[in-house]
């Protein structure tokens, strides 16, 4: 029986409820702030233990071989050399993956944004989907068995068209969703005014995207920036400087798995990854901006 | 003329992209097809055998401490992505401060795999080992933990864009009918916004399982199936990620049929979150 006088009678919860709120959301509050924390752990550590080596050697020198290590550190001193080999490699197989990725990922993600309900473009869109959740170790197999076996030789090509194959999905999102952002009365005004199709594309719909197209396509570059499993078993690594696309390279991700693994060049293992984490932080930073400003427009 | 040959263009690369899947799908099946022809399909899911001498390849304890290390480091990121979903979608959704919030996780998202195994290897480590887990600190536990921050991006950035989507009036409603902020957010928030959040998990559920150099620096490097969470194991990436270069013969297609079974279930994990969320944004 819940007469009116017997519920209101019944001792008031309120107060109780007001503080579990207030308590939850305190805990909210603390338990973002530990998602800060790795952050700042990994920038203090990698910071305090890597400046010493942040040096103008690590940009222009090739890694040392173990044994000038051994004996730089029995001597007390710093660790010869730099991760110039590694820079330079990283940058090639970027360069080869942006020539890939760019154009086919930006042309695909016209198609989705073209033929929205088109059934080959639903297709494509749920195999970019599925592509875009596949390990980065299985892309480099995958690309092991594709241009390493073919070729005979582990090559700074391979190593290119692996993060390039990470980069496509990520680009034909992005270009996709920029692109259905644009109204369609600006494709059909461009139309009306007596443009050509292409032409309307290139000179206005492409040109009012740029910024999210831009955007996607940083973040997809800093994303594959720091790949090391797929290169493990594509471009294998090199230690020294050259331009020769089908031989093995390094990379400064691949460095710092050799760093790692060998005592010796332990010091080396936090200058290089320092470089490496502001590079690709930095790109992320600069995207942001860039899509925050695009947005406003 | 020109039009044609754009519109030409676009299709050739929609096609490029199903030819490129086709490939990788053709790549792993057909590489992995002499071990599962050796060991049967369900003999080699289902064996723990994993012994260079005698040529015997399972996959049952690379299965185990993938699915051990990622379902419990969706465990450990829970309450803190969940945390982080409802600082920026709810409670501070629009403000400045969780712009902020924002920031730092996308930057989580962005620091490579193999700096979380350097920082997991240097910092984490000791603190297990002071914890007494084990000897070496290595292990599922270490593992699980860095990747369980490593996912916390994913699962929270998406969840949080969900919860924020919750329309007003409901939960104007709930506040007119005397409820507090949590009992909104029980109630209403999470329950609208649910099946978007559990897309998210699904998603970083699917990056926990494919992880593979933090994994591979951490999780000890070892062929028996783990019982405890303070064994050492290896992942389905890792243990590819680890003796692919020196591997030959029906070992290196025991590899790829591992890779394979990989690339199965994380296609299968991507296509479940992706229905899920197309479903919602109708």
């Amino acid at each position: 029986m819940n007469k009116i006088e017997e519920v209101s009678r019944r001792p008031s919860k309120t107060g109780r409820r007001i503080a579990l709120s207030k308590f939850v959301f305190i805990v909210v509050i603390i338990l973002s702030a530990f998602t800060a924390i790795p952050l700042l752990s990994i920038l203090f550590e990698l910071i305090a233990k890597g400046w010493r080596q942040f040096n103008g050697a690590l940009f222009t020198e090739v890694a040392p071989t173990s044994m000038e290590a051994m004996f730089a550190r029995q001597g007390g001193n710093v660790i010869p050399g730099g991760i110039l080999n590694g820079i330079t490699g990283t940058l090639t197989m970027l360069g080869l993956a942006i020539l890939l990725s760019i154009p086919l990922g930006v042309l695909a993600g016209i198609y989705l944004a073209e033929k929205k309900d088109a059934k080959l473009a639903n297709v494509i869109r749920t195999l970019t989907d599925i592509l875009q959740g596949v390990p980065s170790i299985v892309i480099g197999i995958v690309i092991y068995m594709w241009v390493v076996k073919s070729m005979n030789n582990y090559s700074a090509l391979a190593g290119g068209i692996a993060l390039g194959l990470m980069m496509i999905p990520m680009i034909v999102r992005s270009t996709e969703e920029s692109l259905r952002m644009i109204p369609d009365s600006l494709k059909e005004a461009g139309l009306a005014l007596g443009g050509s199709y292409t032409n309307v594309m290139f000179k206005v719909i492409l040109p009012s995207a740029f910024g999210g197209l831009f955007t996607g396509i940083l973040l997809s570059i800093s994303r594959v920036m720091g790949e090391t499993a797929p290169l493990l078993v594509t471009a294998l690594g090199a230690n020294y400087v050259h331009g020769d696309i089908t031989k093995p390279m390094s990379a400064v991700s691949l460095l710092i798995w050799e760093f790692y693994n060998d005592p010796n060049l332990a010091d080396l293992v936090w200058s290089s990854s320092l470089l490496l984490l502001l590079l690709i932080l930095g790109m992320n930073l600069l995207a942001k901006m860039i899509a925050s400003r695009w947005r406003i427009q | 003329m020109k039009d044609k040959l754009f519109n030409g263009l676009l299709a050739i690369a929609g096609v490029v992209i199903i030819i490129i899947s086709a490939g990788i799908l053709y790549a792993l099946t057909s590489e992995s097809i002499p071990a599962f022809k050796e060991f049967g399909v369900w003999n080699f899911i289902t064996s723990s055998a994993w012994e260079d001498r005698s040529d015997t390849f399972g996959a049952l304890p690379f299965i185990t401490g993938t699915l051990l290390t990622s379902i419990l480091a969706l465990l450990i990121c829970i309450p803190f992505s969940l945390s982080v979903a409802l600082f920026n979608g709810e409670y501070f959704r629009g403000k400045k401060i969780s712009r902020i919030v924002g920031t730092v996780v996308d930057l989580l998202a962005g620091i490579p795999s193999i700096v979380y195994g350097l920082w997991g290897f240097y910092t984490v480590r000791p603190i297990m080992i002071t914890l007494g887990v084990n000897a070496q600190g290595f292990g599922i536990i270490l593992a699980s933990i860095v990747l369980a921050i490593m996912i916390i991006p994913y699962a929270s950035s998406l969840s949080a864009e969900f919860i924020s989507m919750v329309p007003n009036d409901l939960k104007e409603g709930a506040y007119s009918l005397g409820a507090t902020r949590l009992e909104t957010i029980k109630a209403i928030s999470i329950p609208s916004a649910g099946s978007g959040i559990f897309a998210a998990y699904i998603l970083a559920f699917g990056r926990a399982l494919g992880e593979t150099m933090a994994v591979t620096m951490l999780i000890g490097n070892t062929n028996n199936i783990p019982i405890n969470l303070s064994d050492t194991g290896n992942t389905m990436a890792s243990v590819i990620a680890n003796q692919f270069g020196e591997a030959g013969g029906i070992k290196l297609s025991s590899l790829f049929a591992i890779g394979f079974l990989l690339f199965l279930i994380t296609a299968i994990i991507n296509m479940i979150a992706k229905v899920v969320i197309n479903r919602v944004s109708r």
